[in-house]
Formats: structure tokens, C-alpha cells, sequence
């Protein structure tokens, strides 16, 4: 069987930029009701480096991120890796993992990258009706294909 | 035609930063200014709050060192319910939180070496940008790049065995801790399967500062010129002179290595430390009050901490520091390339201490929790990855936080960035006819071993690419590079 990696990223302090874990928690409410457990669950604020080893342990990725431009309510896409990093430590791209991923363990799981439109930013709020809605249609997305 | 050169990293949220460097008719730099947005609005948005939810809520300030204003908070806080400054803590939350802080240092020192500095070592500081990342590096040195990414997961454990999650972590509470670490936690950490163990963590940051020592050797020019000029140095220090992380008192001193802030108690910052507002910029410039604004300013994070302290605690840190102070004859150090073996040293430390705290026989205690007579309000300070951090919450008689500061360690650093960053501009850029990747590289670098925090809270799939334009005096777009 697929060992399955699903990973959600994002600060959920700040609105819908938390709507990548909260898919992942949705998700974990799910393998717990239907006693399904065939995917790993996995949160972080952002991505970085020590992300590779978890990603090469994995068959399939999803990556699952907030959004401030694109199509409502998500977009999901192949994911290929890429060696282009930002100037700063503060945060790697999902292609920088897998090209991390690659370089040093070998591995190129087949990966996506699903993200779900966001619109507001604001510290400690909750998630706007419109991150709530595309979340859900991210959810029952992941749950009716699989991968 | 005067001309204002702007390198401006671009996020996709709020925080960023620019670098503006204005030069005249004649091509010379006459001022540069290093641009960083600051994310203030977290002060007002903790009002009305109660006063023990700021340790959590907190952490939404930051998603980069959320342990360290977890823990700043917790300290504030702590004062609040009466458990003492620093030292009131039971035994066993003392040593969690310790443990909880040297994880989040390891493992952000780890990620500042591998993924900055050890790339622009090994391929130099002129190589493409695209080369002086940790993927860079995986692609020359797989055995570093390996170890950097386990010394990262290690560091993740040690925060998760403490802090309870990654996201939002709850381990600290007012007076305490709300979970000591199961013996089989303990047991993990501390000699679990090779290579994810203690001992092996302390090897490798002691392999980590062999690298830099190695390259040291043969660029020390290079290394003692880059950016180096004279401050004051500040940081907290255990009350007996002792590199302490988590706790001591307020210690600074000038570039001669004379005290000029002799041991403060942190609970009266407020009399020792003024920001000052200038127009251009949101974000504040600190200074020592009783010197002034033009000669009390000062550097924090690792550099400062390695002058301010007396002797690192911990032996094989120690025998490192001995060796570090040996450059500059026991005088403080203000080379700004020198901060990454500062850091590297300090990665020493902390590994040296998580392993200690392991061992401890209490860091398995039930006895979580002190509290003692109610107070209005708090500050903790703790030293972050970055520098001192600062937290001073006042609560009312309703439990809520009516008022909120904090000074975060990239503001204490805002005045040494913008002298570091004019510096190496007028080196570089004086009489230039454009702009070269080279020069834009450099300012790049200078800022890179401060690692300033760009309020990158929220994060949104994107990049972060660095873009230069070219403006003349008119504010006409004259040319415009971006990476």
C-alpha cells in the first residue's frame, strides 16, 4: 500500500492562513470516525529543512497551503522540485523540500501542491466564511480522489 | 543626477524589508537605510485579554521562534501570579522550560549556519545566490547538508517533548509548566538510536564550528573585515558573569569592554532603555538611556552575548569561548562575520545543556506549578536566537492585560543593521557606475548574519525574492534587478 503524506502549513493565530492545518485536523476527525488510517497527518507552522526527511519516508505527498491569489475555493497541482530558495531562513518552498528530499535521500514522492483561497490575514481571528466554505470543498475534494 | 538604490525583499503579507541607498550627484553614497516593517499591532490586539493566555497567544506573533515569546511571555506572566522573577519556578518546570529554550536555540542556530552561513563559505560570497542555500549545500557536502537536517529534527523533538505541539504549544503556564518529560521521552532524547541522541548532537556542533574554524584559517582577513566596526554590546547574563539563555540579569558593555549597564535587574527596564522614533522608519531604535540615543546604542544576539559573559558554563563551549576571546585579546569582539562563530559556539553550549538537563534527575518531576501573591505587572526577558527579547505585560483587577510591550531582538539590532549595511555600501558602491550581483550579494550577506526577523508570521504559499531598483532624485524608475 501508498504510504501517503498530507501535510498542512500555516499560522492558525492568524485567519486563513491557518486553513492548511485545519484541513489536516479535519482530516484527522475523519480517520478517527471511519477508522481509516492510511495517511500521515503532519502540521508546522512552515515548512524547512528537516521536512525532507519526512517527505523521503513518504510514497505521495499533498501539501497544503493558504492562498491570497488564484482560484477560489482551491487549486491543486503537480508538484516538481525545485532548487530556487529565498534569501532568508525563515521558510523553505514546498519544491525546495522535495528537491532537498532528493539530494539527499534519493526519494521524489509523487507530490501536489493543493491550495485553498484565503482572504483575510488578521492576527488571532477566526477564519473568514469564505476560507471556511473552500475549506471544506478542499476536504471533501481529498476525500472523494484518491491519489 | 543624485540616485537612491533600493534592494527590496518582497513578501507576500505584510512584513518585508528594503535596503535604500542614496547616492548623490557624484555617484558616492551619502546615507543608506535598511527598511524593515514592523508588525506592531500584536501590543493593542493582547489588550483585554486574560493574562494567562499570553503565553499562547503570543506565539502568533512569530511562526519562526514561537518558543521564545512563548516562554519571554510565560517569564512576564510568572511575575504576575506571584511565582518570582526567573528562579521561583519549582525545580522541574525550571528545567523544562530550560530544556524547551535550548531546544529552539539548537535547532534555529543549526538552521542559520547550514542554511546561510556554511553555503556562502563553501562557495563563497560572490557565488549565485542560487548555490548558497542548504539545497546548495546538499549538492557539494551531502554528509553536512545530512546532519544539518537532523540536527533540525533533534532540535524539533526536544520542542516537542516540552511544549507539548508545534503549533501553539502550551508547555509554559503561568508559574510553571503544565508537563515534565516521561522517562521514555527522557530516555529518547538523551541516548535514543544513533544518530538522534545527545551525545551525537553535541558532536556535530562541535564538527559544525570545526568547518568554520577550518575556512577561518585561510580567509581570517576577509573574515575580521567584513563589516566590523565599533559598538556597545547587551545582553542578560547570569548573576555570576555565566552565559545564561534563559535567565539573569541586564549586563552591557561598551567596545573597550567596560560595563556601562552593571548587572540590572530586567524588572526596571524601563529606567535603563528609551526607543527612539525616527521619521522614516515604523520600526524603533533602542538605546541606553543614561548615554543617549547617539552613543547608547547596542548589538544583541550571539556577538554581544560572547561579550558581555565572563565564561560559558558548559566545559567543551568553554574551551571554544577561550579560544574565540584569544582573537581579539579578551576585548570585545565587533567583527560582524564573527557572529556565526559566536552562534556556532553557542550551539555547542546548547547541546551541551540539553544533554545536562536530561540527565537531571528532576527533569521527570510531578511538582509543576508555584504561584504566590497576586502582582499588576510583569516583564520577562530571555535571550532568543536573534537576541534579547523582551515582554512587560500590566494586568488589572479583572485579570485582563491592559498593556502590553514588547522589544524584539531584530529592533535592539536596528541601528547596528543600518551602520553595518552603510558600511559595506559605501565600501562598495561609492563611484559605482551599476550595480553589480556582487554588491548586491554584499549588503545581502550583512544582513543575513544579523537573520533579521521580517514579521513573517503569516506565511501563504509564495516567494521572497530580493528586488533592487534604481531611482533617481525624481523618483523615476531608472532600473530595476531581481532575484
Amino acid at each position: 500500500m501508498k504510504s501517503i503524506l498530507i501535510y498542512g502549513y500555516g499560522n492558525p493565530g492568524r485567519q486563513d492562513d491557518g486553513v492548511g492545518p485545519a484541513l489536516v485536523e479535519a482530516l484527522e476527525l475523519w480517520q478517527a470516525a471511519d477508522g481509516v488510517s492510511v495517511m500521515t497527518l503532519e502540521t508546522n507552522y512552515q515548512l524547512n529543512a528537516e521536512d525532507a526527511l519526512t517527505v523521503a519516508g513518504h510514497d505521495q505527498v499533498i501539501f497544503a497551503d493558504a492562498t491570497r491569489e488564484g482560484d477560489a475555493p482551491f487549486t491543486f497541482r503537480r508538484l516538481l522540485p525545485d532548487t530556487a530558495v529565498s534569501f532568508s531562513t525563515h521558510a523553505m518552498r514546498p519544491e525546495s523540500i522535495l528537491a532537498l528530499a532528493d539530494e539527499l535521500y534519493g526519494k521524489s514522492p509523487k507530490t501536489y501542491l493543493l491550495t485553498i483561497r484565503g482572504y483575510e490575514w488578521e492576527p488571532n481571528e477566526p477564519m473568514t466564511r469564505g476560507a471556511v466554505a473552500n475549506l471544506a470543498a478542499a476536504l471533501d475534494f481529498l476525500k472523494l480522489n484518491p491519489f | 543626477m543624485a540616485r537612491k538604490i533600493i534592494i527590496e525583499p518582497v513578501t507576500r503579507i505584510e512584513g518585508h524589508g528594503k535596503v535604500t541607498i542614496h547616492l548623490d550627484d557624484h555617484g558616492d553614497v551619502v546615507q543608506s537605510r535598511f527598511h524593515i516593517v514592523e508588525f506592531r499591532g500584536f501590543e493593542r490586539f493582547v489588550q483585554g485579554r486574560p493574562y494567562w493566555e499570553a503565553p499562547v497567544l503570543v506565539q502568533r506573533l512569530c511562526g519562526i521562534c514561537p518558543v521564545s515569546h512563548h516562554l519571554a511571555a510565560a517569564k512576564a506572566i510568572d511575575v504576575v501570579v506571584g511565582a518570582g522573577t526567573g528562579h521561583g519556578l519549582t525545580p522541574t518546570a525550571e528545567k523544562i522550560r530550560r530544556l524547551m529554550h535550548y531546544g529552539q536555540i539548537f535547532q534555529s542556530h543549526t538552521l542559520h549556519f547550514f542554511h546561510l552561513a556554511s553555503p556562502d563559505l563553501l562557495f563563497g560570497y560572490d557565488s549565485p545566490p542560487e548555490n548558497r542555500n542548504v539545497i546548495g549545500l546538499a549538492m557539494a557536502n551531502r554528509e553536512l547538508a545530512t546532519q544539518a537536517v537532523l540536527m533540525r529534527k533533534y532540535g524539533q523533538e526536544v520542542i516537542l517533548a516540552t511544549a507539548g505541539k508545534k503549533i501553539h504549544g502550551t508547555g509554559a503556564i503561568p508559574g510553571g509548566v503544565n508537563k515534565s518529560l516521561t522517562t521514555a521521552e527522557r530516555d529518547s532524547l538523551l541516548k535514543g538510536p544513533a544518530p538522534l541522541n545527545a551525545d551525537q548532537m553535541v558532536n556535530w556542533a562541535l564538527g559544525a564550528l570545526a568547518f568554520f574554524k577550518d575556512y577561518y584559517k585561510t580567509h581570517k582577513a576577509f573574515v575580521d573585515s567584513f563589516s566590523k566596526f565599533p559598538s556597545n554590546h547587551l545582553s542578560l547574563v547570569r548573576k555570576d558573569g555565566a552565559l545564561d539563555l534563559y535567565h539573569g540579569v541586564l549586563r552591557a558593555v561598551d567596545a573597550d569592554g567596560k560595563k556601562i549597564l552593571n548587572d540590572v535587574d530586567y524588572q526596571e527596564y524601563l529606567d535603563c532603555i528609551r526607543e527612539e522614533v525616527r521619521s522614516w522608519t515604523y520600526m524603533k531604535f533602542p538605546y541606553l538611556k543614561h548615554l543617549g540615543p547617539e552613543k547608547g546604542w547596542y548589538r544583541v544576539g550571539p556577538l554581544a552575548r560572547l561579550n558581555t559573559v565572563d565564561f560559558i558554563p558548559t566545559p567543551l563551549a568553554q574551551c571554544e569561548f577561550e579560544t574565540y576571546k584569544k582573537v581579539t585579546h579578551g576585548k570585545p569582539n565587533d567583527m560582524c562575520l564573527h557572529t556565526h562563530w559566536a552562534r556556532l559556539i553557542e550551539t555547542v553550549h546548547a547541546a551541551e545543556m540539553i544533554r545536562d538537563l536530561l540527565q537531571a534527575p528532576d527533569i521527570t518531576g510531578r511538582n509543576l506549578v508555584s504561584q504566590g501573591m497576586r502582582h499588576e505587572e510583569g516583564v520577562g526577558v530571555i535571550e532568543a536566537p536573534r537576541g534579547t527579547l523582551f515582554h512587560h505585560y500590566r494586568v488589572n483587577a479583572n485579570d485582563q492585560i491592559e498593556m502590553a510591550n514588547l522589544i524584539v531582538s531584530t529592533t535592539h539590532n536596528n541601528e547596528s543593521m543600518n551602520r553595518a549595511v552603510n558600511q559595506v555600501a559605501k565600501a562598495l558602491m561609492t563611484g559605482a557606475k551599476e550595480i553589480t550581483e556582487g554588491m548586491m550579494n554584499a549588503v545581502e550577506v550583512v544582513i543575513r548574519a544579523y537573520d533579521p526577523c521580517l514579521s513573517c508570521a503569516t506565511h501563504a504559499y509564495g516567494q521572497m525574492p530580493l528586488e533592487l531598483s534604481l531611482v533617481d532624485a525624481a523618483g523615476n524608475l531608472v532600473a530595476q534587478r531581481r532575484k
